[in-house]
């Protein structure tokens, strides 16, 4: 693997070696000393020129309990303001030496683009509404872990699938490890061509609650234009909420999975989001494991192949 | 002024393809005599079989002068026309500042004259700055030898004023020109709408957003009696609109780019900002609809968009780059590639029509006694796709396989390309 | 490929490593039998299951992967991790480090600081089947099956049932310079 750029195409194969390898680092972070030395050396360079809390932490704790050093970008101090290109910023990057990128960027394709400027092994962070490759090895790692596997699950994931890279990533990671996926929206937070996707859609969430074994709850992304896409947060709430009255339909093994940050009240609600069966918290233990695979596969191993 | 022969052509004179090969003479700067084996005058220069026509004429070019010369300027441009065969080129007014008065109409073409490689023909805006609000001077413009007009870049949204531009310029005989993309549907587009769009997770712009448009100004077409002329026409549904407007008689002109004519959306898979353009690369069936277009005589010119782009604005994600590719010096070779149109037909979209909607007289038209702006096109040569003259090198061309070559370019009866390479009159050496 | 040690000497080999635990040890109290994956594993559990039967009472045993502390990341391709499974809590343990083949010395250290990740043993000891020699760390086994004279550009081969089908301490080369850095 030169790259982690995206869950499409990915093969059944890769995703194990990934999961099976972020197994051993789920171990180690519940060592009394949760850090190995496997990328003592090694720079990281955290380039999230969109803004991002959760995953850079997660990305920054995961390489440094490798003991990679980690440097980091911060676009709103950055030559970006005074009209630098992308590929200069990226180049000025690499010359300080760095082993690996992680970017994070509000534009479709960035990181495929930085792969190409900076030779160096890139790990997609989020790329706009498109992907976010780490995020759903995260989610298959906390399904597998409570499951065992991922073969024949059902899962719905539920929301603004439209500009959701959670959405695109995990539609391709699930249906890769052998579980069924729905997408369930309005049509408007549908994508308008479900061409090529291995999934099935629908505007219905009641009708598919009692059969699932999971539910993915997405975030309702304001910022991306979701509160001009549906008339109002309660009709949403209505339809497409995560309510405790849904939950009491769920099968009673069945799971609630979310992306975070949640907003209560909204896509889901405080019963659910407190509730044993929604993983959130281990989701969020399980992305730090799942990026110390990431950049132990990318960094460990000599890239000419 | 020089004297030469060209020998052994295919000639397209008077729209007609000759029969067989012939020659022609060219004297100080004008056709002279067009026939079989006619008398050599000065230097005799062999064809080889290549086609001869009319200088390509660009209805659509983008020369970013003045403001944005970083892009391109008029003379890097001219030289980029000139390579690509054209001997007059349209230079559209979203220059900075916007062409919306008669002197800086007038500047553009005193540049052109300056640089003296390519007729460059000044277009206008519709509105003021382009800014859709109030109608920008066009009368002063037009008595600067505007003759079409243009807010390009965006539509004008305001059907009121789009109406009292096509009711002003149609008394003259001047052109409204549309770039017909709706500003809601399109909002925050970046590719066509589509199962790619859906995949890569970008916003969208359905082809509905040129249709809508098209079918408005239609409407006021026939409100106005006005003669109007669809930019960059890149859907199915827009052939559609076009020929139905023709059969009903409107005088309705349509122009198509060589992008749109070559690529469709799956181009945008790899994100990479040479395939960004607006309006956007469109499905497959699009694509093979306004190909149909073309040779049917639907959509009447291809016109480049040539919209220069430094390479530091294009060294970012697709969402941080600018719409728009070069394409003068590889028009011919692609139209040429998909669409393999007869000499006649060829010549036509390329040169005779364009001049004829733009109403240049010294354009156009290949025929004794007319001035000698003429190119000389080989169909069956490779395409040079290795380097552009342009000051920007944003083309997806490059490096692509084409077919079909610009051998010579005579522009006023000089040769401004010999053997596929600009000429000294050029002011660069190779 | 020539061999060196057929299955019954290995077996040999590994009761005599068993006594010899024991007697540095004065028994098996805190003894935890450890193997370095992926031989070393099955090869640890053999000890340990020999300390049982000598000693008749349990010894614990586990497996530890070192993928995570090796020094030659850069220069290998892909590396496989396995899990680490230590029984227990080795906070003063004696442990018994096991591998197939002592050579560089390199894959030791790296067991040596995934061990000291897991806690603080009191004492930890190193049984090879095979110490081929070219050590390059200051590094010894305290129990040894065979001592093996090797060239550089040979190549030892470790074989054990649960994993190869079959036991057995085989050397290839010269000619094959495919040094193995175990």
């Amino acid at each position: 693997m030169k790259n982690l750029l995206t869950m499409e195409g990915v093969d059944r194969a890769t995703l194990d070696s990934l999961l099976d390898d972020a197994d051993e680092f789920y171990e180690v972070m519940h060592r009394p000393i949760p850090k190995v030395p496997a990328l003592r050396g090694k720079a990281v360079a955290m380039m999230f020129f969109e803004p991002s809390t959760r995953t850079k932490m997660s990305f920054d704790a995961a390489a440094k309990a490798l003991s990679a050093d980690v440097v980091s970008f911060s676009p709103g101090t950055s030559s970006l303001k005074k009209g630098e290109s992308l590929k200069d910023t990226v180049l000025t990057v690499k010359a300080m030496g760095v082993d690996l990128m992680v970017v994070r960027h509000k534009s479709t394709g960035a990181a495929w683009r930085v792969a190409e400027w900076s030779r160096l092994p890139v790990v997609n962070g989020g790329d706009g509404a498109h992907q976010h490759p780490t995020q759903a090895l995260l989610d298959s790692l906390t399904l597998r872990q409570h499951f065992g596997t991922l073969e024949g699950l059902r899962i719905a994931i539920v929301g603004d699938i439209r500009h959701s890279r959670v959405a695109r990533s995990d539609a391709w990671a699930f249906t890769t490890l052998g579980a069924e996926v729905t997408m369930v929206a309005p049509p408007t937070l549908l994508p308008p061509d479900l061409t090529g996707w291995p999934v099935t859609a629908t505007s219905n969430f009641d009708e598919v609650l009692s059969e699932v074994d999971a539910v993915y709850v997405l975030r309702v992304q304001a910022e991306r234009g979701g509160a001009s896409v549906f008339p109002s947060v309660a009709e949403y709430r209505e339809r497409f909420g995560m309510t405790d009255a849904r939950m009491a339909r769920l099968k009673p093994e069945a799971i609630v999975l979310h992306p975070g940050p949640m907003i209560r009240g909204i896509e889901i609600d405080a019963g659910v989001a407190d509730d044993p069966r929604c993983k959130v918290l281990e989701q969020v233990t399980n992305g730090v494991a799942v990026r110390m695979a990431a950049l132990f596969q990318l960094l460990g191993g000599s890239r000419d192949e | 002024m020089s004297e030469f022969t060209l020998q052994n052509a295919v000639v397209v004179a008077d729209g007609e393809t000759l029969p067989g090969l012939q020659d022609i003479a060219v004297v100080d700067g004008v056709v002279v005599e067009i026939g079989e084996d006619i008398a050599v005058r000065g230097e005799a220069v062999d064809c080889a079989g290549a086609w001869v026509g009319p200088g390509f004429v660009d209805m659509h070019t983008h020369l970013r002068e003045p403001g944005q010369e970083w892009k391109e300027d008029i003379t890097t441009g001219s030289r980029a026309a000139a390579a690509g065969g054209y001997t007059a080129v349209v230079a559209m007014p979203n220059t900075d500042p916007v062409v919306d008065s008669g002197y800086l109409a007038r500047f553009i073409s005193d540049r052109g004259k300056q640089v003296g490689l390519v007729e460059v023909v000044p277009s206008g805006a519709i509105t003021e700055g382009r800014a859709g609000e109030k109608l920008a001077h066009l009368d002063e413009m037009w008595s600067a030898g505007v003759t079409l007009f243009t807010d390009d870049g965006d539509s004008v949204a305001d059907a009121g004023l789009l109406r009292r531009a096509m009711e002003y310029l149609a008394e003259r005989g001047g052109v409204v020109a549309q770039h017909c993309i709706d500003a809601g549907l399109a909002s925050g587009g970046q590719m066509h709408e589509g199962e790619v769009s859906s995949r890569l997770g970008m916003a969208g712009i359905p082809g509905e957003a040129e249709e809508i448009v098209i079918a408005r100004d239609l409407s006021l077409v026939r409100l106005t009696g006005a003669r109007y002329h669809v930019q960059h026409l890149s859907t199915a549904g827009a052939v559609a609109l076009i020929a139905d407007a023709k059969e009903e008689g409107l005088l309705v002109t349509a122009e198509v780019t060589p992008h749109h004519l070559l690529f469709d959306h799956s181009f945008v898979e790899d994100s990479n900002p040479m395939f960004k353009m607006m309006p956007p690369l469109r499905s497959p069936s699009d694509v093979a609809a306004v190909r149909q277009g073309l040779r049917t005589g639907v959509i009447d010119v291809v016109g480049t968009d040539h919209a220069p782009h430094a390479e530091h604005e294009t060294d970012h994600p697709w969402e941080d780059s600018p719409f728009g590719v070069t394409g003068l010096e590889w028009a011919a070779a692609v139209v040429n590639t998909v669409a393999a149109l007869p000499p006649e037909d060829f010549f036509n979209v390329m040169s005779t029509a364009p001049a004829a909607i733009v109403g240049l007289e010294t354009q156009g038209r290949l025929a004794a006694g007319q001035s000698a702006n003429l190119v000389v096109f080989d169909p069956e040569a490779v395409a040079n796709t290795e380097r552009t003259v342009s000051r920007s090198s944003n083309a997806p061309y490059l490096g692509m396989e084409l077919s079909g070559g610009v051998v010579h370019t005579v522009y006023q009866g000089e040769f401004t390309v010999r053997n596929g390479t600009l000429t000294d009159l050029a002011g660069v050496a190779g | 490929m020539r061999s060196v040690m057929s299955g019954s000497d290995m077996g040999r080999a590994l009761r005599r490593i068993a006594h010899e635990i024991i007697e540095s040890n004065r028994g098996t109290a805190d003894v935890v039998v450890v193997g370095i994956r992926t031989r070393g594993g099955p090869i640890a559990q053999r000890l340990a299951a020999l300390l049982e039967e000598i000693e008749g009472h349990e010894v614990p045993c586990g497996i530890i992967d070192i993928g995570m502390y090796r020094d030659d990341i850069d220069s290998r391709p892909r590396i496989e991790l396995g899990p680490t499974e230590v029984p227990g809590d080795i906070d003063g343990a004696t442990i018994v480090l096991v591998d197939d083949v002592l050579y560089t010395g390199r894959t030791i250290r790296a067991a040596l600081d995934a061990l000291a990740d897991l806690g603080r043993a009191a004492v930890v000891q190193l049984a090879v089947v095979v110490d081929r020699g070219h050590r390059e760390l200051p590094i010894r086994a305290d129990f040894v099956g065979k001592n093996l004279p090797t060239s550089g550009s040979e190549h030892v081969t470790v074989r054990v049932a649960e994993i190869d089908g079959e036991d057995g301490v085989w050397i290839e080369g010269p000619g094959s310079d495919q040094g193995e850095t175990t």
